[in-house]
């Protein structure tokens, strides 16, 4: 038994030292929101923040992980960051399929708690390990850029909901 | 009043992958979706909770709670979820933020495209086969709860307005929700003449509205087919034989079963799995196996092998005429060409999978899939259950890109399934997904034109060479003659003005007989890749600029004009080379239903690295249901082509895939992707489709800007940047053997009449 602070919780996993954090997750907690891609720490589907460094959670033995916290997709929004990487991501639309995004939120999310204000080579340095086959990358690009400071160059999505009242000047300035 | 593609000019619109299915229904694909009630409503609806109001297939209105709108195509990132939410919602008149989606069951006589005559998502058809019947769905719906208000009321239905679900009698100021008037509604009278909104008083279509899919996206709630869970659930891994047609002889599973978390080994004709408590457990399982195969007759095949075999085919093989219009033997000077494209993976991020029990009454299945009605055949038929007892729960997709459209991982699972008394979760591992895919065919195609004093073709001729994916994934579908239509999709019909032309298919099948299959952006990337390219070379030959040779043949292609126009502006074309091995590329199509301009700028370093630095693209894809998806879709399909033209080919050698990972089947990353420019056409046409455009036009931008930046042509992918290292001889690519005089041969002995009409098929 192995024990691994998830998301704030200890959890005791019952699996072989080996096991790869991300099975640990998926097919034992039951937090499916991290996904497999390759396996071999290729395609970044699987990051996860361990003391809030970006990590591949498929090459990561649970038994290497010893009392470092772990954060997944389903806790990153409680960190400012991780809040405004997933507003970002809706307010342009980043997601297609959206099987990567949970992992393209979770490095962009340490790139940005990192470095608040990344430049291009920043965002490539932090974003080319996480592979999306839909091809969202320019917007990945902009939303963290919209994440950072607020104003990036793609154009902004409607919201679903009621028509606001009184009438909105629009949307807000980029 | 739906939108049946029977005539012929909508067939062709459609492309061959849609008729390979209209064809398959004699061309009467109308008879399917259907805004009014069918036959099967009331029990769909009482298995879908049993609403008080369901008008027809799509629409669900409970007493209380949102609206409930059944999604008949499935959602892989295209945005379909929220493009026919947006056409239902816009003639009910709800807000977008009133409706929940719900993933379709599997059921035809409800969900059949109209243009494709089954239940699947692909070739980019469902907003153009689907959107008046959905507009019309909303409108059926909102008719009859209108009536039901107006009967309440004793008032005329006309004087009632509706406002975000909720109808108002403007007289008296009377309001009422839909889901009170919900029981009501459902016995008011069905009515035959549904008036839909004039396009001015939209307040849904056309505007970039947030998809309804992303929240769950975006924190990890949305549910994949590979996240579903299930009570007693195990996960299995596979071993599936790397040979195809291989069989399995024997397997020493001792030390797998002694692996913590292992459960039961399954043996099958040409693959063993091992399931477990985790999939952990399972792949190190499968991982111990001592496997013996008989690796069966095709060990001795290669994909070098299947290449000769092509050209010795593209000689000597008989072709079928695809068409042919005008005198093709006009004379002139002879320019000619081959291009070559290669097998590719799909390798969507989702690795294959799919949930299964088998029970002795039943099996079900949680999968995400292209095709949920193939589903059940392939479990019926390995379970030997009546199709009516096969559940399929369809899920998001994450990625299909035509190999979705397969159901060889639900039958896998079955086959496990079969043999334990829990549900099982089989998960390919990305290296059985990319070696087990049903890839994407090679194609070897010769063209060639002869030109006038001015440079421009006044005889044009095409032949492919390839296997075929229809002959076995939709056979009915093929032409009298023999002819797969995608084959020559985007070669058939190009946008230019072309009077002499002959476009022909020679047939070349899998010499081991593996199955081959559809893959984003089907003929057309292929077929635009060559001749986007090919007219390139013509223009260079000319020595005029590419962007103004091609304004010339589209004189007369309005449509086609607009888009290569819009793009040079926003590009601001000043001609291909900009720079010291800095070049620009053009590209133009009419393909799914929409005509695109692509230009792109290169960098090719002195090594002959490729680097993207800027792409513009024009679109008139006809009515816009939104903006936001159209640029969306432009942009990935972009990436998605320019990464196969920069990096993918799958190879086999002894009968096996060489590649089998993201380290050896690379994709574009963040770094290597430029700033996307989309720029639409405003248009009042109907909608085309569009998911498939920007993979298709991808290609041949980009090599027509190497060869601007490098003067090299680039006629075989992917890019070979040996050929473009700094110094080598220009063009220094083996000449191409002669087509000129096959293509006379084969005049000589066929009927070079007009055979356009043949391309509706006669069987219609």
């Amino acid at each position: 038994m192995i024990t691994v602070n998830i998301n704030g919780q200890d959890q005791a996993l019952d699996v072989e030292p080996d096991t790869p954090l991300l099975w640990a997750l998926r097919d034992v907690v039951g937090l499916t929101g991290t996904k497999f891609g390759c396996g071999i720490a290729q395609c970044g589907a699987c990051t996860v923040h361990v003391d809030g460094q970006a990590m591949r959670s498929c090459v990561l033995p649970v038994s290497a992980i010893g009392g470092r916290s772990v954060t997944t997709i389903e806790a990153v929004g409680k960190s400012p960051a991780g809040q405004k990487v997933q507003q970002a991501w809706l307010d342009i639309e980043v997601v297609q399929c959206g099987y990567c995004q949970s992992g393209q939120i979770m490095s962009a999310a340490a790139l940005i708690q990192h470095i608040p204000n990344p430049s291009d080579a920043d965002i490539d340095a932090a974003m080319s390990g996480n592979i999306c086959r839909c091809g969202t990358y320019a917007r990945v690009r902009e939303a963290i850029k919209l994440a950072a400071t607020g104003h990036c160059a793609a154009s902004r999505t409607i919201p679903v909901g009621p028509p606001p009242t009184p009438p909105a000047d629009g949307e807000k300035a980029a | 009043m739906s939108a049946p593609a029977n005539t012929r000019r909508e067939l062709l619109l459609a492309g061959g992958f849609t008729l390979a299915f209209a064809l398959v229904r004699g061309g009467r694909a109308e008879a399917m979706v259907s805004p009014i009630p069918q036959a099967g409503d009331p029990a769909a609806a009482k298995a879908d909770g049993n609403p008080a109001f369901a008008p027809n297939a799509f629409i669900r209105i409970d007493r209380t709670g949102p609206v409930r709108l059944v999604m008949a195509n499935v959602e892989m990132g295209q945005g379909i979820y929220t493009g026919e939410a947006t056409l239902l919602a816009e003639e009910l008149d709800v807000g977008l933020d009133q409706v929940t989606l719900e993933h379709a069951p599997p059921n035809d006589a409800l969900y059949a495209m109209p243009l494709l005559g089954q239940q699947a998502t692909g070739g980019s058809t469902s907003t153009r086969a689907a959107w008046k019947v959905l507009q019309q769905a909303g409108a059926v719906g909102r008719a009859m709860l209108v009536g039901a208000a107006a009967k309440r009321w004793n008032v005329d239905p006309g004087a009632c307005t509706v406002e975000r679900g909720v109808v108002t009698h403007t007289g008296s100021g009377r309001k009422a929700s839909y889901g009170e008037l919900a029981a009501d509604a459902a016995r008011q009278p069905v009515p035959t003449d549904f008036k839909l909104k004039d396009p001015k008083d939209f307040k849904l279509i056309g505007k970039p509205f947030r998809r309804l899919d992303t929240a769950g996206k975006v924190d990890g709630s949305t549910i994949y087919g590979i996240d579903v869970r299930v009570p007693g659930m195990k996960i299995a891994a596979v071993e599936i034989c790397p040979v195809w047609g291989g069989k399995l002889r024997a397997v020493d599973d001792s030390a797998a079963r002694a692996i913590p978390g292992v459960r039961d080994v399954i043996r099958m004709d040409d693959a063993v799995a091992v399931t477990g408590d985790h999939f952990w457990a399972a792949k190190k399982g499968v991982e111990a196996l001592k496997i013996d195969w008989d690796l069966g007759p095709h060990t001795d095949f290669t994909t070098d092998g299947l290449a000769k075999g092509l050209e010795a085919a593209s000689r000597s093989g008989t072709p079928i005429v695809a068409r042919a219009i005008g005198d093709q033997n006009r004379a002139g000077h002879t320019l000619e060409a081959v291009y070559q494209v290669p097998m590719l993976a799909h390798a969507p991020m989702e690795p294959l999978n799919a949930v299964v029990q088998v029970r002795p009454d039943a099996c079900e299945i949680w999968v995400g899939t292209q095709v949920p009605v193939r589903c059940v055949a392939a479990a019926a038929k390995l379970t030997g259950l009546p199709a009516e007892k096969i559940i399929v729960h369809n899920q998001y997709l994450g990625g299909g890109f035509g190999r979705r459209l397969e159901e060889d991982s639900v039958a896998r699972a079955v086959q496990i399934a079969k043999q334990v008394a829990y549900p099982v979760k089989m998960i390919f591992t990305r290296e059985q997904d990319i070696r087990h895919d049903i890839p994407r065919p090679i194609y070897f195609d010769r063209i060639a034109a002869e030109v006038d004093g001015d440079g421009y073709p006044v005889a044009w001729r095409d032949r492919v060479t390839s296997p075929s994916v229809m002959r076995r994934w939709v056979p009915q579908g093929l032409r009298k003659d023999g002819l797969d239509s995608d084959t020559v999709e985007g070669s058939a019909e190009p946008p230019y003005d072309l009077p002499n032309l002959r476009v022909e298919w020679v047939p070349h099948d899998m010499p081991n007989g593996m199955p081959i299959g559809w893959w984003r952006g089907v003929g057309p990337t292929h077929n635009l890749f060559k001749v986007e390219g090919f007219i390139d070379e013509l223009a260079h030959a000319a020595k005029k600029d590419p962007v103004a040779y091609r304004r010339h043949l589209l004189k007369t292609n309005t449509r086609a004009l607009g888009v290569l126009n819009l793009a040079a502006d926003k590009m601001g074309w000043s001609g291909p080379q900009v720079g010291p091995r800095i070049g620009r590329g053009c590209a133009v199509a009419f393909c799914f239903g929409s005509y695109v301009c692509a230009m792109t700028e290169v960098e090719v370093s002195p090594t002959g690295e490729v680097t993207l630095r800027r792409s513009v693209t024009a679109v008139d894809s006809g009515t816009v249901i939104n903006p936001n998806t159209i640029e969306a879709q432009i942009q990935g399909g972009l990436v998605f082509g320019w990464t196969a033209a920069l990096y993918s080919e799958l190879t086999y050698k002894d009968g096996a895939a060489e590649q089998g990972n993201f380290n050896d089947y690379r994709m574009m990353r963040m770094n290597e992707v430029p700033p996307l420019e989309v720029h639409l056409v405003q248009s009042a046409e109907g909608p085309g489709g569009i998911g498939e455009v920007g993979t298709a036009i991808a290609a041949p931008a980009l090599a027509n800007a190497v060869f601007a930046a490098t003067g090299v042509r680039l006629r075989r992918l992917p890019i070979d940047r040996r050929l473009l290292v700094e110094g080598r001889t220009r063009n220094s690519i083996p000449a191409v053997a002669p087509l000129a005089a096959l293509a006379l041969a084969a005049v000589a002995g066929a009927d070079a009449t007009e055979r356009d009409e043949a391309l509706v098929g006669d069987d219609a």
